[in-house]
């Protein structure tokens, strides 16, 4: 536990770092496309000068100034499986971005999707040792905390605390500085696969850069695509990527479940390849193109060329109606959208006050999917973009960007994490010494 | 919607393999992305090959004399050109002989580039001669080397145990004077220091005009002092300070009573509350002569 603790301190410290060199680097490794885009902070003097955020909630503080795609290789389910094709399209994206910033980045903040991601919710309530709940006090609550067996090999991505409570007054979102005697925590562990982030560490460490941290996709994707009265009173982002389909349950404007399936767009076409019998180029080509959820009776007439360079006329001219391709996307999309469902239902989404859900990532733009979404995942089903930020590309404003834009928004203003906090100092002699001043005390 | 469709469809087929730059290209783009490398490659490379080159080149002793001698090749032909000679001087505000001999002192030989004349040298060369009081060197359009002099004007006769030498009012040396006849109208000083007092002598000479013409020359006495000798070897001694109005004094006194018209060798004006009066030996004969009569006979 503390090797994690000692290890995501580094990070944010070099987070720390980057932010006062004042230029970092935003990397969403997925299993389509790897994204990169280079942010300038111009610190926190743009602020206004009583202190307000101004327009843009307070996101106005950085600025993208460079951004590049480049198509993915070597990544499966967003993990990756080929580590020199994986560190080949790094080294593409972030040169490209690079380039378009004419700046250079030491320091890259990393998302991805993949890693079996599996929440815990924990909990633990400590008395208070003087009257006041102050920071030592927090952290004590935190380190209190009862972290049930994950596994040997999996790691802690995000231990964020949710919500405090002090003597039975609940949903304290700061409780320093308040008086009471029992202070109680709510916290939201997500693990992941140790080996696959290990994996993606060294990819990053063998570009050249330090990482300055590391995210779910799902946790950054539904910071920017989901709206804030979304994020206060409950909602559930999906964003379907090209290897994985992510959820994450938000509420009081924090995660409080993330999980993800293992399908994505990437299925959808690889159906499409084989049900056609048409490579797999062609095949997202006809998905992006002319792919569809619900099928209409004009849909039977509108013919597609699948094409095909086999030198054979009539292989090479055959043709589909449209009809049929939605016969063989719909049931796969179905698919992933009922997996949804079953994870929800298995969090206990239903309990939630609000039951909003936002569809974004690049599969969400499949025609008709908000249509087929009402019908599986219920009726308040909207489809998300991210924020706009400053400079992005337009061609980055895209709903498959939701995670690295969600990523800017986090790297600019980070939630607290289990590590913010000092560790306790009860396992320390100046931990003892305290408590025989205290004991001294209390006794003469 | 058919036709857009196919046509989409058929740029599908080109497949490109995905490019990645090497681990090499990535570093070196990194690199240059550096500030401070970036500023070494735009400046400090370029200036680094220009100096070895030049160090290069310049090592061979052939070489630099070959530069050398180009650069003052091309220097001589341009200061050569017919624009800058000068051909003739003139001289203006100079007698014959004076101007003669500015000629001889700077002894150029026309005609010459412009570039090798140096102005202010000639110029103090030309006022170096005794009879120029100023000049003022320049080189006019058209190739002329343009030399104006003030002469200065001889005031005073200067007689010394060397011989005859013209002073102007400043006392400084005209010319040497071969006789007296020459300069009949200027007024004549003798003695040691002389030259040094020109201009009190010549207010002196001023103020004795009423003597009409009887005045012979001053004479610096222990060079502190004026002797103004007239003819009928009358002097006037007059003091140190103040000489003038000592003058005037005698003059007043010379004019109303006659006593220059009379038989006096000397007027001691030295001290300026005795004034004493010599007689000439024929004239204090004379007056004991006289006193006798007028005793013996009463």
């Amino acid at each position: 536990m503390a090797d994690l603790y000692q290890s995501q301190r580094a990070m944010r410290q070099m987070r720390r770092l980057a932010m006062q060199r004042g230029v970092v680097a935003i990397l969403d490794v997925g299993s389509s496309k790897i994204a990169c885009l280079i942010l300038r902070f111009d610190g926190p003097d743009r602020l206004g000068e009583d202190g307000s955020v101004g327009s843009l909630a307070g996101q106005s503080g950085f600025r993208v100034i460079g951004a590049n795609t480049t198509r993915s290789r070597g990544v499966q389910f967003g993990e990756i499986s080929a580590m020199q094709e994986t560190e080949r399209a790094i080294r593409t994206a972030v040169q490209g971005a690079q380039k378009m910033a004419a700046v250079r980045v030491d320091h890259v903040i990393a998302c991805f999707s993949g890693a079996h991601p599996r929440s815990y919710g924990l909990n633990a309530q400590v008395d208070l040792e003087g009257q006041e709940v102050t920071e030592n006090e927090v952290a004590r609550v935190l380190a209190a905390c009862e972290v049930p067996e994950y596994g040997g090999d999996r790691e802690v991505l995000h231990a964020q605390p949710i919500n405090f409570a002090l003597d039975h007054r609940s949903g304290l979102s700061d409780p320093r500085g308040q008086i009471g005697h029992a202070l109680e925590v709510d916290m939201h562990m997500l693990t992941v696969d140790a080996p696959i982030v290990q994996n993606l560490v060294h990819c990053i460490k063998r570009c050249d850069l330090e990482l300055a941290g590391i995210a779910s996709s799902a946790y950054a994707s539904g910071f920017s695509a989901l709206v804030e009265d979304e994020q206060e009173l409950g909602a559930a982002c999906i964003d379907m990527g090209g290897g994985s389909t992510s959820i994450s349950v938000f509420m009081k404007k924090h995660m409080i479940y993330a999980d993800a399936v293992r399908m994505g767009g990437d299925h959808i076409t690889s159906d499409i390849s084989m049900g056609l019998s048409v490579p797999t180029a062609n095949a997202e080509r006809i998905k992006t193109f002319c792919g569809g959820v619900q099928a209409t009776g004009a849909d039977d007439r509108d013919m597609i060329d699948i094409g095909g360079d086999t030198g054979d006329w009539e292989h090479d001219r055959r043709t589909v109606s449209r009809a049929e391709l939605i016969g063989i996307m719909r049931p796969r999309v179905e698919e992933i959208l009922e997996e949804v469902r079953a994870r929800l239902d298995a969090a206990g989404f239903e309990h939630l006050p609000s039951q909003q859900i936002v569809l974004t990532g690049g599969s969400s733009q499949i025609m008709g999917l908000d249509g087929l979404a009402t019908r599986i995942l219920g009726h308040q089903v909207r489809l998300g973009r991210p924020l706009r930020v400053h400079g992005l590309p337009q061609s980055a404003t895209g709903p498959s960007f939701a995670s690295s834009v969600g990523l800017c928004l986090l790297a600019a203003h980070p939630q607290d994490e289990w590590w913010d906090f000092e560790m306790p100092v009860d396992k320390h002699t100046r931990g003892t010494f305290r408590r025989a001043v205290r004991w001294f005390k209390e006794n003469w | 919607m058919r036709s857009l469709i196919q046509r989409v469809l058929s740029k599908a087929t080109a497949h490109k393999i995905d490019p990645a730059p090497s681990r090499l290209k990535y570093r070196i783009q990194r690199w240059m992305l550096t500030p401070g490398i970036r500023m070494g490659v735009r400046f400090g490379v370029p200036i680094c090959a220009v100096a070895v080159g030049l160090s290069i080149f310049l090592a061979d002793d052939a070489r630099r004399d070959l530069i050398v001698s180009t650069a003052n090749e091309l220097r001589a032909e341009f200061e050569n050109r017919p624009e800058f000679l000068v051909n003739v001087m003139a001289i203006d505000g100079a007698g014959r002989d004076l101007s003669e001999d500015i000629r001889e002192v700077m002894s150029i030989d026309f005609p010459l580039s412009s570039f090798d004349l140096e102005l202010s040298d000639l110029r103090e060369l030309v006022e170096g001669l005794d009879p120029v009081k100023s000049a003022k060197v320049r080189i006019r359009p058209g190739g002329i080397l343009q030399v104006d002099v003030v002469e200065r004007t001889p005031a005073v006769v200067w007689r010394t145990h060397d011989g005859l030498a013209l002073l102007d009012e400043t006392g400084a040396f005209v010319a040497e004077l071969g006789s007296r006849d020459l300069h009949p109208l200027l007024p004549l000083i003798v003695g040691q220091g002389a030259d040094e007092y020109v201009a009190e002598a010549l207010q002196l000479v001023d103020a004795s005009r009423p003597l009409s013409g009887r005045l012979r020359g001053l004479v610096r006495i222990g060079e502190r002092r004026w002797d103004v000798v007239l003819d009928r070897e009358q002097r006037i001694l007059l003091p140190t300070g103040d000489p003038l109005s000592a003058l005037e004094r005698v003059i007043a006194v010379s004019e109303v009573q006659e006593l220059l018209e009379r038989d006096v060798a000397v007027v001691d004006m030295r001290l300026a509350a005795r004034p004493t009066v010599r007689m000439t030996e024929y004239a204090v004969e004379n007056w004991w002569h006289i006193k006798q009569t007028n005793a013996g006979n009463p």
